[in-house]
């Protein structure tokens, strides 16, 4: 098993978590973060779900410095809570309210439909996918070597 | 299964999965490029699996329960994918990334990460309901 079965298997099974637990249907996501009215609160326990049972596998991996493939192991650099930050999480979170859509779900859409109601690669899911893509670039190239030059 | 998954990625790449992370590098990034490629494309086919063994099953339960209503207003994909793009990148991560393998890796930074993204969604629907976008 090498490095690039693992990860398509790894991104099927992903996917599959997301398609059970209705993160691909936004109109379940949108009711998920509408508190005040009708919340269904299912979601909680999928991000919940989740972050339990990757806990304590992590806390007892993360001295490791490599995988059980032999990979250095890449882990992020602690990261400060700074405006790039705050200001990036409250323009995700505009845009996630908006259509209902997060990056790993919105991918997983394209190929779902009369699960979330899509057709299968609904132009809908391809322009949101084009937008994200353009956003990330905007991110990539634009805002992240201006900030470099003003430090 | 998205749990499961995330273990076993970590298990043996020695990365995190965090999907906005995985598309920008995707993108930009030769370094694993093929691998990054191959996970998205996981994500892709992971629901034609599913859809083929569990059509009946799918269509019985879940359409009733969730009918669709993504919008189909095409300012609000565009503003809200180059919203998502942006602001997963600039802070670093999305649901996945800090919501799923931060606040599982205990980071203080991931945790306020999310707090503040499902917060300003939260109130970013109330608002479009108060408009009559979504009920």
């Amino acid at each position: 098993m090498n490095d690039k079965v693992i990860s398509l298997l790894c991104g099927v099974i992903f996917s599959l978590g997301l398609v059970v637990s209705g993160m691909t249907n936004p109109s379940k996501v949108i009711g998920f973060l509408s508190i005040t009215h009708n919340w269904d609160a299912s979601l909680i326990f999928v991000m919940g779900g989740a972050i339990l049972i990757f806990a304590p596998f992590f806390y007892f991996l993360k001295n490791k410095e490599v995988s059980a493939l032999g990979i250095e192991i890449e882990l992020p650099s602690k990261q400060a809570v700074d405006k790039k930050l705050v200001i990036g999480a409250a323009l995700f979170g505009v845009g996630w309210g908006l259509v209902g859509l997060c990056p790993g779900p919105s991918i997983s859409a394209l190929t779902s439909p009369g699960i979330s109601g899509f057709a299968m690669f609904d132009p809908i899911v391809i322009i949101f996918l084009f937008s994200m893509a353009i956003g990330i670039l905007v991110n990539k190239n634009l805002l992240q070597k201006t900030m470099q030059n003003k430090n | 299964m998205i749990g499961l998954s995330v273990v076993l990625y970590f298990y043996t790449t020695g990365r995190l999965a965090g999907v906005s992370g995985i598309v920008e590098n995707a993108i930009t990034k030769k370094t694993y490029r093929l691998s990054n490629i191959l996970f998205l494309l996981g994500l892709v086919l992971g629901p034609l699996l599913y859809c083929y063994t569990k059509e009946p099953l799918a269509i019985a339960f879940t359409l009733p329960d969730h009918s669709f209503t993504i919008t189909d207003s095409y300012p609000l994909i565009i503003i809200g994918g180059l919203l998502v793009g942006l602001g997963t990148r600039l802070s670093g991560g999305c649901t996945s990334g800090h919501g799923i393998c931060g606040i599982g890796r205990l980071s203080i930074s991931s945790l306020i990460a999310t707090v503040i993204f499902v917060g300003v969604a939260m109130l970013t629907v109330t608002i479009l309901q108060q408009f009559g976008i979504y009920l």
